[in-house]
């Protein structure tokens, strides 16, 4: 890492490479470049490896989530073949980059896109990126750089073992029902352990037994004793309710073998690698953004990129952080590019020339040092309170926020709150809530199991401003009664507390002695 | 430090292979009916290319908890031009523009899902559950398959076949054998020792000695047997046996007499085209045979067959005439398996059909595993079509016909006609 200053400085000034093709060279150029003038801005990152591949290996990262192991499934050849389909129409290009977080980080590059292109990816996944993967508190709490791959292989073998051994039949079936209840398989406040693959290996085989007998013992039939039933009417299981459906099934379903139990698990810890990454969109985007700008820039400031580069550059940055107003045709949603790279741009701002007004909304930060306010926003918040924290009343006139209240009781919309000394903190709570997972998506929580009768289980949804489910959640229930084994019941608590049964499930998989499996 | 860049744009290209062919099994059903669909807007010899697909978006969604339209919503967007707040708006028409827009996943998923199948995949499909009926495996004349079977066990090998279980029982049999006479003398010395040892003997008892002696020696020569002999060598064999594989022939026998106009050829073209697409992918070893007729018949080849125009009056028995003669001279039906397919507008000459199904019925199905007729009218039923139809009855496992009205029929009476039978 130690640079060496006399060769440094002689390379200093010479251009970068110009035109359009690419070479290995040219691209190793550039990145020590890039690289020289992110640690003159103290990024931190892990090292990295970049990895050149075609438009198809491309469209099989995309595939599978950009991972480069995966086990196997229809759905990721669903998306396969629709993002094939649309990019051999047109009506889409590939995105330039897909990163890694992991320990060397590995980024992408597609050996269709030009040099300065490459230069853009280069900058904002193996630096930007990168150094959001290492830093922010969600990542490091949550997800296991130096252990991601090793997990994914072996749950890649586990769940190919699987097939080979019950069917690759039934194995989608319970992938399926996996991937139905995967956005309410993670734990949200408590940290999962890490991720680790000899511990897996090792682990595994002894959690199968410890499990199955927890589980039996669950359901250990009892003679009757009138008595004691009636002490323990109010008795409930599980004590308190449980939001990670996926766990409870995993620890608690009666009838899943222990390998039905570990694919479970499986799909359970991938959900949860990937959660730090939805909370994280606005922020970690924008922060990618804002250093491709940052040092991309700084290169040309100093006379290293040619002004064709910077065109080229320029277009593609400004494309991506375009935010439509929601007038436009192309309107959809808030462009968390577009927002995180101007909050980012903005912090830096309000650091290094405040008005009046950030002094008075940031009196902690306004004239700070703008590279230490990054690292602790990047470090210790997550969309909704960076968010919640940062958005000034500036940006918010800026992009020209304004507030609706969609109220299916009444005929028309309200306009809440606008970009206005009023509107500012109505705004930014709004806005801050709109990311937050929690209340994103419903709020549904294993309720109740009938320990002493049907044993069949209740989930309830906390309905939220009235909120329905979608209709899928019908077919989602299907899923969870194929996990579970018996009757599943799906329940709406509404705000004045009172109770109605939205869906229900029948199944009795207990097994038969007839040959037969049930469906 | 310089980083690290793999290129690894020529590892192996389908990751995703396993998990689109995955895709394309489970959904089998809804594609194999968009392929029969697809089948009916184009030429069979478009067959070469992929097709696209569309099947419906909501048999393939992946169900999740999500939000539905209703409650009550508020949400934040950008570009507000004419809004200040407390006013009141209609709610926007249509999905697109702002509020409502979280519900879209309620909505979403009707559309089809559109995308390509590959060539092999489309004809996979295309062809899947057909087969050419009777098909029996026969000896050939000509082998070039083998088949590697276990065939007991030899004296000699490569040291990879040992056969480690053999090789020590023999080896331990040998042992047994050749030490057998050693060990009975042992125990008997043993015996003899134990009985002397009785009444009690000086150390340095002379007898004693002897026998002290003995025994190390008869030790001795036990202990020099080999435990293990080149002798003891056991080696798995294996030995190659031909294997007996399907050799067919199909015969296309097509009318190009005057009364069969464009629009028919064309038809039986297709078909034919679709029978030889299926039997050159689906069979290794298939030798199709063409014949032309009018007046006279003549073989041709591929090329002339599906593009040559040429026509004339029509006498239907010559083709078959030929056929005839060309099993005779080429195809010996103990060692081929013949087919034949014939297609035709049903004209002929009135004498001439009935010469034709007593052709069919006494010269060529004893010969053939299979023979259709597939008569292309949309009028009705022309006399070859009523005599062949007393072949019926008696063969009914290796005769059918079938009827062509439309270019939308040749699908289903292919799939009728080459349908796998239990």
């Amino acid at each position: 890492m130690a640079s060496k200053p006399r060769a440094s400085r002689a390379r200093k000034n010479k251009p970068l490479p110009v035109g359009s093709e690419w070479t290995f060279e040219a691209i190793a150029e550039y990145d020590e470049a890039i690289g020289r003038v992110a640690r003159e801005y103290r990024l931190d990152c892990y090292p990295h490896v970049l990895e050149l591949i075609s438009a198809e290996q491309m469209m099989d990262a995309y595939a599978s989530i950009g991972m480069p192991v995966y086990y196997h499934h229809w759905s990721f050849g669903k998306h396969f073949l629709s993002t094939e389909n649309r990019y051999k129409r047109g009506q889409m290009g590939l995105a330039y980059e897909i990163v890694i977080n992991s320990d060397p980080c590995i980024a992408y590059l597609m050996d269709e896109n030009t040099l300065p292109m490459q230069a853009l990816v280069i900058a904002h996944a193996a630096y930007g990126h990168n150094s959001f993967f290492k830093g922010n508190h969600l990542f490091k709490q949550w997800t296991s750089a130096d252990a991601i791959v090793d997990y994914l292989i072996f749950a890649r073998n586990y769940i190919a073992q699987c097939e080979e051994r019950h069917g690759v039949e039934t194995v989608e079936r319970l992938i399926d029902a996996c991937h139905a209840l995967a956005n309410v398989g993670v734990d949200r406040y408590k940290r999962s352990p890490r991720l680790s693959l000899e511990k897996e290996t090792l682990r595994q085989q002894e959690r199968a037994d410890y499990l199955q007998a927890q589980v039996n013992d669950l359901w250990r039939t009892l003679p009757p004793r009138p008595d004691e039933d009636e002490a323990n009417e109010e008795a409930r299981f599980p004590s308190e309710p449980e939001e990670n459906l996926l766990y409870f099934i995993e620890k608690n379903a009666p009838l899943l073998e222990p390998w039905q139990r570990e694919v479970v698990r499986i799909v359970r810890k991938i959900g949860q690698y990937f959660y730090p990454q939805r909370q994280t969109q606005v922020m970690n985007e924008g922060w990618a953004c804002f250093w491709h700008y940052t040092l991309l820039n700084t290169l040309y400031d100093e006379g290293r990129l040619s002004d064709g580069f910077m065109f080229e550059f320029l277009q593609s940055h400004t494309n991506v952080v375009y935010q439509p107003p929601y007038n436009s045709p192309y309107y959809s949603g808030i462009n968390p590019y577009a927002l995180g790279f101007a909050m980012w741009r903005d912090i830096r701002r309000i650091c290094e020339e405040p008005t009046a007004e950030d002094r008075e909304w940031f009196p902690d930060i306004a004239g700070s040092n703008w590279r230490e306010t990054f690292d602790f926003a990047m470090q210790n918040f997550k969309d909704e309170s960076f968010v919640a924290q940062y958005l000034s009343p500036r940006l918010m006139r800026e992009f020209r926020f304004f507030s609706v209240l969609d109220d299916d009781t009444r005929n028309k919309l309200q306009i809440q709150a606008i970009h206005d000394e009023p509107g500012y903190r109505a705004l930014r709570h709004q806005l801050a809530e709109q990311y937050d997972l929690g209340s994103r998506e419903p709020n549904i929580q294993i309720w109740n199991v009938d320990l002493r009768g049907d044993r069949s289980l209740t989930l309830r949804h906390f309905a939220h401003q009235r909120r329905p489910l979608s209709d899928s959640c019908a077919t989602v229930l299907d899923h969870m009664a194929h996990l579970w084994g018996f009757t599943v019941r799906l329940e709406r608590q509404n705000a004045d507390g009172s109770i109605e049964l939205i869906a229900e499930r029948q199944s009795e998989k207990r097994r038969h002695r007839s040959a037969s499996p049930t469906p | 430090m310089t980083v690290r860049i793999v290129d690894r744009r020529f590892d192996s290209k389908n990751k995703s292979s396993v998990n689109r062919s995955r895709f394309i099994q489970r959904f089998k059903g809804q594609i194999r009916k968009a392929v029969s669909d697809a089948i009916n807007h184009r030429g069979v010899r478009d067959l070469d290319n992929g097709e696209k697909i569309g099947i419906p978006g909501k048999d393939i969604a992946e169900p999740q908890f999500g939000h539905g339209r209703g409650g009550v919503w508020e949400t934040v967007n950008p570009g507000n031009d004419r809004f200040s707040s407390g006013d009141q708006v209609d709610r926007p028409q249509g999905g697109s523009g702002k509020g409502g827009s979280q519900a879209s996943n309620a909505g979403e998923g009707l559309d089809d899902f559109v995308f390509t199948l590959t060539r092999d995949e489309f004809l996979d499909i295309f062809f899947d559950e057909l087969a050419l009926p009777n098909l029996v495996k026969r000896q050939l004349a000509r082998i070039d398959q083998y088949r590697s079977v276990r065939a007991g066990y030899t004296q000699s090998g490569v040291p990879t076949n040992i056969n480690l279980a053999r090789t020590m029982r023999g080896a331990a049999g040998r042992r047994i054998a050749i030490g057998g006479p050693y060990a009975a003398q042992l125990r008997a010395l043993k015996e003899e020792l134990k009985a002397l040892l009785e009444h009690a003997r000086p150390e340095d008892d002379p007898e004693l000695e002897r026998i002290h002696r003995e025994i190390s020696k008869l030790r001795a020569k036990i202990e020099a047997l080999p435990f293990i002999d080149t002798f003891d060598l056991r080696y798995n064999a294996r030995i190659r046996v031909p294997v007996p594989t399907t050799q067919a022939v199909m015969f296309c026998l097509l009318d190009v007499s005057g009364s069969m106009d464009e629009g028919r050829k064309n038809i039986a073209k297709r078909f034919f085209m679709l029978l030889y697409l299926f039997l050159t992918r689906n069979y290794e070893r298939i030798e199709v045979v063409f014949i032309r007729h009018h007046t006279v018949a003549s073989e041709v080849d591929e090329d002339d067959f599906f593009t040559s125009r040429e026509s004339g009056g029509t006498v239907v028995s010559s083709a078959l005439d030929l056929m005839h003669e060309i099993i005779v001279a080429r195809y010996p039906s103990n060692l081929w398996n013949i087919y034949g397919a014939q297609a035709s507008d049903g004209d002929n000459w009135n004498d001439d059909s009935p010469h034709c199904r007593e052709l069919i019925e006494n010269s060529l199905l004893p010969l053939c595993q299979y023979f259709a007729y597939i008569e292309i009218t949309d009028g009705p039923p022309q006399n070859l079509w009523e005599e062949y139809q007393k072949l019926l009855a008696a063969h009914a496992d290796h005769f059918a016909m079938q009827r062509i009205a439309s270019v939308t029929d040749i699908y289903p009476v292919f799939r009728e006609l080459f349908r796998r039978r239990a």
